[in-house]
């Protein structure tokens, strides 16, 4: 008779005992601060060195030097974080939170800013606004 | 002599977590022959070591498996830091085994909660799941993933563990323990379990050998054999004996791998106990040139890197042996004879895992 009881204790403490799943999305899922979700990008110190475009073991990294842009097809992307290993600026960083699901695939391109346009003599030309990164989705 | 005929086996099967295709010959509800066909999932990762330098090639071996990511990465940069006498500092070496023993036994529960489901103890399946979704959040919050880790490099590793995460890990790992225990009472002495385990798919130590069966599939066998006892990593300061049965029957490969839990447990506290501070990476300049023949005891089994590199930094040639492929043979030979209702838990007991096998 013994053997055929072993599993009982555990499911008693299973019947008296909470749920070990959590109620998602009800309450939010809590990432631990290394969790890789996807990578990030500080345009402003990014010098478009291409490294990270020429290491990205999935190509998902672009870098257009002409342009003046960083961009990052986060469907193709694997969360290595190889890129944050070479990046000499240490622009980019891997932060929690996963690439949330979208219709079609797109690529997140990041304008690096313009450096300060010297005062112009005439100031009928107005300099495009460099406080803020231009973030576009472009349809790849 | 009854009339034979042929049932096709996978690749889509409900037990099957990865296809394999068996034609199975049977007679009168035994099998008399299994016939295996792989090749569902061959993504062809070794010929791109001719496209993707060899630091590069890190993240992408370790995505031969899912379950023994670590492993894999970790097996291909000790190949490489190998051919270019790069020495590991100790903490690096240290972090790398208690991760392959959090590897180890996350494999193993997903296994007995596949074996639980394989022969319909549901509840039980459950159980081991909920055990390994614990060492999955440790894995999370010490290297940033679930399932693919990324924290290898040649040269050692690129996350420390420090003083309170390793005090978490023990402190759930101390919980874990008591409930591992439970749930072997289950495994090991529950009626309905024994008797669809016990006497099942009897493999002897000598075919096992003969056959070249590796891992847990053969030590349930009774062959002693454990490549962590070759000292890779930091296993040659690490006190334990490999675990082994004289039965070789399901009952016995389950046995093995419960009690491989138990021994990964107690593998992670004397390394948290031993691990030295001080440095996880040293710093590799230059390409590799030479090769080398690395051999890997993976969750299950030995596994083989072979990688030979010519001085530019893509290599020749990287081959990766996995121990699934090694105990197909011995699959095939424990099917034979068997009750067709069996087969299921005989493919289950070697651990298959048929993404590594084809790469």
């Amino acid at each position: 008779m013994s053997n055929l009881m072993n599993f009982t204790g555990t499911m008693l403490k299973n019947l008296f005992s909470k749920p070990v799943t959590v109620n998602y999305p009800a309450k939010p899922a809590v990432y631990p601060e290394r969790s890789r979700g996807h990578i990030e990008i500080n345009i402003e110190s990014c010098v478009l060195c291409g490294l990270c475009a020429m290491n990205c073991p999935s190509g998902a990294i672009k870098v257009d030097r002409q342009g003046g842009t960083w961009s990052i097809n986060r469907f193709d992307c694997v969360q290595c974080g190889y890129c944050t290993e070479k990046c000499n600026k240490k622009s980019l960083s891997i932060v929690p939170g996963y690439q949330e699901p979208m219709g079609q695939k797109s690529v997140y391109t990041l304008e690096k800013p313009k450096p300060e346009a010297p005062k112009a003599e005439e100031p009928k030309t107005e300099a495009p606004s460099a406080d803020q990164p231009k973030a576009e989705q472009k349809e790849g | 002599m009854g009339k034979r005929s042929v049932i096709p086996f996978g690749p889509q099967h409900p037990v099957l977590p990865e296809p394999i295709h068996l034609d199975l010959v049977i007679e009168d509800e035994k099998v008399i022959e299994a016939v295996p066909s792989i090749g569902f999932v061959h993504r062809g990762l070794e010929s791109l070591v001719q496209k993707k330098d060899f630091n590069e090639m890190t993240y992408i071996v370790e995505r031969t498996c899912g379950i023994c990511s670590f492993m894999h990465g970790m097996g291909y940069c000790e190949s490489v830091e190998h051919i270019m006498n790069v020495e590991v500092p100790e903490r690096g070496r240290f972090l790398r085994t208690i991760w392959c023993e959090m590897s180890r036994m996350h494999s193993h529960l997903l296994w007995l909660g596949l074996l639980a489901d394989g022969f319909g103890f549901e509840s039980l399946f459950y159980q081991c799941w909920r055990m390994r979704e614990k060492i999955l959040d440790l894995f999370e919050m010490t290297t940033g993933g679930r399932c693919i880790f990324s924290v290898n490099k040649i040269g050692g590793v690129l996350k420390d563990i420090d003083g309170d995460m390793m005090a978490t890990i023990l402190s759930v790992l101390d919980g874990m323990e008591k409930e591992v225990k439970d749930i072997r009472k289950v495994f090991l002495f529950d009626y309905t379990v024994e008797s669809r385990l016990k006497d099942v798919g009897v493999l002897t130590k000598q075919q096992a050998h003969d056959l070249g069966c590796a891992g847990p599939f053969a030590r349930a066998s009774g062959v002693k054999m454990d490549m962590r006892k070759r000292g890779y990593a930091a296993y040659s300061q690490i006190d334990f004996e490999p675990i082994t049965s004289d039965i070789g029957d399901s009952y016995a490969r389950c046995d093995v791998r419960i009690n491989e839990i138990l021994q990964s447990i107690d593998i992670i506290r004397q390394a948290a106990a031993k691990m030295p501070q001080g440095e996880i990476s040293v710093k590799v300049t230059g390409n590799p040139n030479g090769e080398y023949f690395m051999r890997v005891e993976q969750p299950r089994g030995e596994a083989v890197y072979y990688v030979k590199a010519n001085g530019t930094k893509f290599l020749d040639r990287m081959r990766v042996r996995t121990p699934t492929f090694a105990n197909l043979p011995g699959m095939l030979e424990t099917l034979k004879g068997a009750d067709l209702a069996d087969v299921p838990i005989l493919v289950i007991t070697i651990d298959p895992c048929i993404s590594c096998t084809e790469r």
